[in-house]
């Protein structure tokens, strides 16, 4: 963990909010002037304001994937929404790359869009009167590259998300899925360090929504962005995420790696939203094993400790004696005993029907 | 407000109509008395507006002007020169087009200042012959659509060429070929400015409210004291009745624009101009292109009246055959706008629906090949024009130009029609309207004039609250009181008198229509249909054949206010019924419901807020049209509005009579809408 900790901060971080507020309403200036730290949305109320982000500071690392998570009208789009200046926010301070977005003039935040965001809407945002090909075009044309060069890209990024072969259909052609992977390709085009998603599946049925996970994953993969994933779907958010930030009315309740947010939360609301969640989807052979003992007896099988609990599940309760965890290595750093494993799967229901 | 009141509108009514019923017994017609007539308090404004437009016209603002003819600099008002320059440019360009198809020397000369060509007098540009325009059209229509409106295309083209009615046709035509393009330009223009800046919307809103309301004819007198008689004044008119909806639609556009293609606009690193060019204004091209529809079908409605100020073309041709009681004439002119009113609809409806195909990699014979196949039409039209003055050698050249009201012509047919209806049933007809004018419009007349106007307010502004709320209640009497503190109090209940009756007849014929219709899905679309055809004909078309029927009488303007009327209300009542959702239908059903109280416990109560949005219209059509009326003779403000036209207060009063006429539309308006929204609201609609 600690060694985690200090290559992110070798890293440069490549976003950066200090905190950060959006409040909408009239009044909004006044009421950020009186506030410290946090301010009481009842508070807001009164003045006719509704506090859409509220005093949030975070970082994200370079090729880090951080999901943004949390209920409807939890600001997770606001929030995405002012790190993108889409909209202006109220106050704090937010950094891309080291340059202060908030006191870019229009033409270097232009520049910024052209060359180091790109971003993904949740109802695709296609141009209905453009053929797949010049949506995906379109960032490049507008920066002024010539038909033939951005036809020829887009044609490119159009087979990277699997496209090809409807190049010349208009987005009314295709269906939502599709839509979505010529979203993705156009915001892909200008070759952005930064990559926001809002939502990108929810307006997808559950199927095609797991396919475009896979397929994002295996994007990723290939261009390793550093990226911002807003969902409220807690699944999709432990199988993409890095890291994850809960967000509630506005406030960030917890940020940290899914296991830690599962296993330890940070605070009531938290632990709430993680309960329903299974946790052998989640947690890791090293978050759950005992301590190595030299003396106790093992079994043969052995088990990497970044495995995750239910892919393993198996094969240890097959076992009546511990089995070994090892790292990298292979270096032994822990046992698992499948009373363990029980343990993960089904006692943590039981205990909170006692609680 | 007591609990129990607030109970029931109909307890609410009671008292409204008890109170107004005693009002009405308790004031007599007194001069001195307040309650019974406001005193004229504005009845100044005409004068004002006069004086301003006068010393905008002469006083205002003098600039140096250079003379040639004096060879010295002149003062003279900037307000005038540059209403000069306007009317200018739109003559030059009106008859630039007029030149090219119909033939003409004056563009030609103005372009070169020949000398050449003014002592020649054979050198002019020849017209084209008439087989060439409609080819083009026709070839416009299949591109734009397909076989089917190329046929109309071509027979509209034929009937007009036929029938004689070419060159007005055509004169008609060169002013909205000037006028539509003006008007979508400029309400593109601030329909952008409008979506911009919320100052700016705040600031159109009410001017396009009252520019929509405003009866056509009010806005003649002020143009021709800005701009004159022609033409060009015509076509000035007709942009700014054309323009307000063109405005609204584009803002409406630009508004629907999903917040998402905005976002993805703006995040692809757009400037201002790429995200207006590229993104939006593509993105609601659809509502962009329906305000074009808008437009056309605005210009065409106002031909006629457009020749009260000096319009050639069919508007004027239409306006002297009914004045000298021609009615087959007339009839056959008014085929020749609603036909080229359909063919414009169907045309830029067509262009609305059509989609670009980008991609379509075609050939250049291909791509270009419609414009191939115009210039065949050229020279197929001339050289048929040249056959034609060989086979047509003693007659005028069918294939050239048919000279006007030298063609074919049905006019003694409908003649003897007309004559054969008056025959035979004089008497029906007769009584019929003495009937109506004795038994039902003269009393009613009478009973307007009769009351008190306290008890006015008290009943619409009673009205307007207990269905709109004390907001409309507030709004709607600001209204009333304009007018009532205007000259015009007695002639705005004569045309509130008629008005009522139209959308009461109209109102009734048209949901009891609409709900019959609505029952049949067939039936509905055919009506829907037939709604559509209806609403292309320019208003002035009903009067046609009322007058046919029963001359020119009040009994012809209110049977002509309730077709025009009834149209908005079948439409909207079919439409609102129909969607109604079927699984509402189905419950009913279960529930075990006849089908006839199916329609009258759930179906109209759901599309009750639709309905009244057709009444709304009603209400706005059937005051239109009684405001026409005044043409042939009814005496409300529409006919002091056409006495403005030949005075020389004429601005003034034409404007505030035409504002008194907004007002009442926009105080129907104000009710109307805020209920439905209401009803909308209550019952979880939108
Ligand atoms: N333009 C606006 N004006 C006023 N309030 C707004 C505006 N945009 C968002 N809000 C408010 O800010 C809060 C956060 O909204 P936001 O759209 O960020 O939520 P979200 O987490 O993205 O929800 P969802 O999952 O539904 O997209 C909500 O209470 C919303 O009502
Ligand atoms: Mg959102």
């Amino acid at each position: 963990m600690a060694s985690q900790g200090d290559e992110a901060e070798q890293r440069q971080a490549v976003i950066k909010c200090e905190s950060v507020y959006k409040i909408f309403g009239n009044n909004a200036q006044s009421l950020l002037q009186n506030a410290q730290g946090k301010i009481d949305a009842k508070d807001a109320l009164a003045a006719g304001c509704i506090v859409g982000v509220n005093n949030v500071s975070f970082e994200v690392s370079e090729g880090e994937l951080l999901v943004i998570m949390g209920l409807s009208g939890s600001g997770k789009s606001t929030l995405l929404r002012c790190i993108s200046r889409l909209t202006d926010a109220t106050g704090g301070k937010i950094f891309v790359d080291g340059q202060d977005l908030l006191t870019m003039n229009s033409k270097q935040l232009m520049e910024v869009r052209r060359d180091k965001m790109g971003m993904v809407f949740q109802n695709f945002g296609l141009l209905p009167h453009k053929t797949v090909l010049e949506n995906i075009a379109f960032p490049l044309q507008v920066k002024g590259i010539n038909t033939k060069d951005s036809i020829e890209r887009a044609m490119n990024m159009a087979e990277l998300v699997g496209l090809s072969g409807r190049e010349n259909y208009f987005p009314r052609e295709l269906s939502g899925g599709q839509q979505q992977r010529v979203g993705i390709a156009r915001s892909l085009a200008v070759e952005p360090d930064i990559w926001f998603l809002d939502e990108p599946f929810s307006a997808l049925d559950p199927l095609i929504r797991k396919e475009m996970q896979d397929e994002f994953l295996r994007l990723q993969s290939v261009l390793n962005k550093t990226i911002l994933f807003v969902t409220h779907d807690f699944d999709e958010a432990l199988r993409l995420a890095d890291r994850i930030a809960i967000m509630k009315e506005g406030v960030i309740e917890q940020l940290d790696t899914p296991a830690n947010i599962v296993l330890d939360p940070a605070t009531e609301y938290v632990r709430k939203f993680t309960q329903e969640v299974p946790r052998e989807k989640v947690l890791k052979i090293e978050d759950v094993m005992d301590p190595y003992d030299s003396t106790e007896e093992m079994s043969d099988i052995k088990v990497s400790k970044n495995a995750i609990i239910e892919v393993v599940a198996e094969q240890i309760l097959s076992q009546d004696k511990a089995v070994g965890v090892v790292d990298d290595n292979d270096n032994i750093v822990g046992s698992l005993h499948s009373s363990h494993v029980i343990n993960v799967l089904f006692g943590n229901r039981s205990q909170e029907q006692q609680g | 407000m007591p609990s129990y009141l607030k109970s029931s509108k109909a307890i609410q009514f009671g008292v409204l109509f008890i109170a107004f019923f005693l009002l009405n017994a308790l004031i007599g017609p007194s001069e001195s008395n307040y309650l019974w007539r406001l005193p004229p308090l504005l009845k100044d404004i005409p004068f004002l507006i006069n004086d301003l437009v006068r010393g905008l016209m002469f006083e205002w603002m003098p600039i140096d002007v250079y003379d040639p003819s004096i060879d010295e600099y002149e003062q003279k008002p900037l307000f005038r020169e540059i209403t000069r320059a306007i009317s200018s440019s739109f003559s030059f360009v009106i008859n630039a087009v007029r030149e090219f198809i119909l033939g003409g020397s004056k563009t030609i000369v103005a372009f070169s200042s020949w000398d050449f060509i003014k002592e020649n007098p054979w050198a002019v540009w020849p017209a084209l012959p008439w087989t060439v325009v409609v080819g083009w059209a026709m070839v416009l229509g299949y591109k734009l659509q397909g076989r089917n409106l190329a046929f109309l295309t071509g027979v509209a083209g034929l009937y007009i060429a036929a029938f004689g009615q070419w060159s007005p046709s055509m004169q008609t035509l060169s002013f909205i070929l000037i006028a539509a393009p003006v008007s979508v330009f400029l309400g593109l223009a601030l329909g952008v400015f409008a979506y911009k800046s919320k100052a700016v919307e705040a600031f159109l809103n009410p001017l396009l409210n009252v520019a929509q309301t405003m009866p056509h004819y009010s806005y003649l007198v002020p143009i021709i004291v800005l701009f004159g008689v022609g033409d060009h004044a015509a076509a000035l008119v007709t942009i700014l009745f054309a323009t307000p909806s063109m405005v609204r639609l584009v803002l409406l556009g630009l508004k629907n624009v999903p917040t998402d293609v905005v976002d993805a606009g703006r995040m692809s690193g757009c400037n201002d101009f790429q995200m207006l060019f590229r993104v939006l204004i593509p993105t609601a091209k659809r509502d962009v292109l329906i305000g074009v529809n808008q437009v056309v079908m605005q210009c065409l409605s106002m031909t006629v009246i457009a020749a009260f100020i000096g319009a050639q073309g069919l508007g004027s041709n239409l306006l002297i055959a009914l004045n000298s009681l021609r009615i087959g004439t007339g009839l056959e002119i008014g085929i020749c706008i609603v036909l080229i009113a359909v063919v414009f609809d169907k045309m830029s409806l067509a262009w609305a629906n059509k989609q670009t195909d980008y991609f379509a990699d075609l050939s250049f014979t291909k791509r270009y090949r419609h414009f191939l196949i115009m210039a065949a039409i050229l020279v197929g039209g001339i050289v048929m024009a040249m056959i034609g003055s060989i086979i047509f050698e003693e007659d005028f050249n069918y294939f050239y130009i048919v000279p006007h009201n030298k063609g074919l012509t049905t006019a003694p047919f409908w003649q003897a029609g007309v004559d054969w209806v008056w025959d035979t049933f004089f008497y029906t007809l007769k009584s019929f309207n003495e009937w109506l004018i004795t038994g039902v419009l003269v009393p009613m007349r009478d009973a307007y004039l009769a009351m008190p106007v306290v008890a006015t307010f008290l009943l619409v502004m009673g009205t307007a609250y207990i269905l709109a709320g004390l907001r409309s209640a507030l709004i709607v009497g600001g209204f009333l009181l304009f007018i009532a503190f205007s000259e015009y109090w007695d002639r705005a209940l004569i045309t509130m008198y008629m008005a009522t009756f139209a959308v009461v007849v109209s109102g009734i014929i048209g949901i009891t229509l609409g709900a019959a219709c609505a029952q049949n899905t067939f039936a509905s679309k055919a009506v829907l249909l037939f709604c559509d055809f209806l609403q292309t004909f320019p208003s002035f078309i009903y009067l046609i054949p009322v007058i046919m029927l029963f001359g020119i009488t009040d009994t012809s303007v209110l049977i002509a206010s309730l077709a025009f009327a009834s149209v908005p209300a079948t439409r909207f009542t079919v439409e609102g019924l129909r969607s109604v959702p079927p699984v509402l239908q189905d419950a009913g059903s279960m529930c075990g419901v006849s089908r006839l109280q199916r329609l009258i416990s759930i179906e109209i109560p759901i599309a009750f807020p639709h309905i009244m949005l057709g009444v709304n219209q009603t209400v706005n059509f059937a005051l239109m049209m009684v405001i026409i009326g005044a043409f042939i003779g009814t005496i409300d403000l529409g006919q002091l509005i056409l006495k403005a036209i030949s005075e020389p207060q004429g601005t003034g009063i034409g404007i505030t009579l035409g504002v008194c006429v907004a007002f009442i539309g926009l105080a129907v308006d104000q009710i109307i809408r805020t209920w439905a929204n209401k009803r909308k609201l209550a019952l979880g609609l939108n």
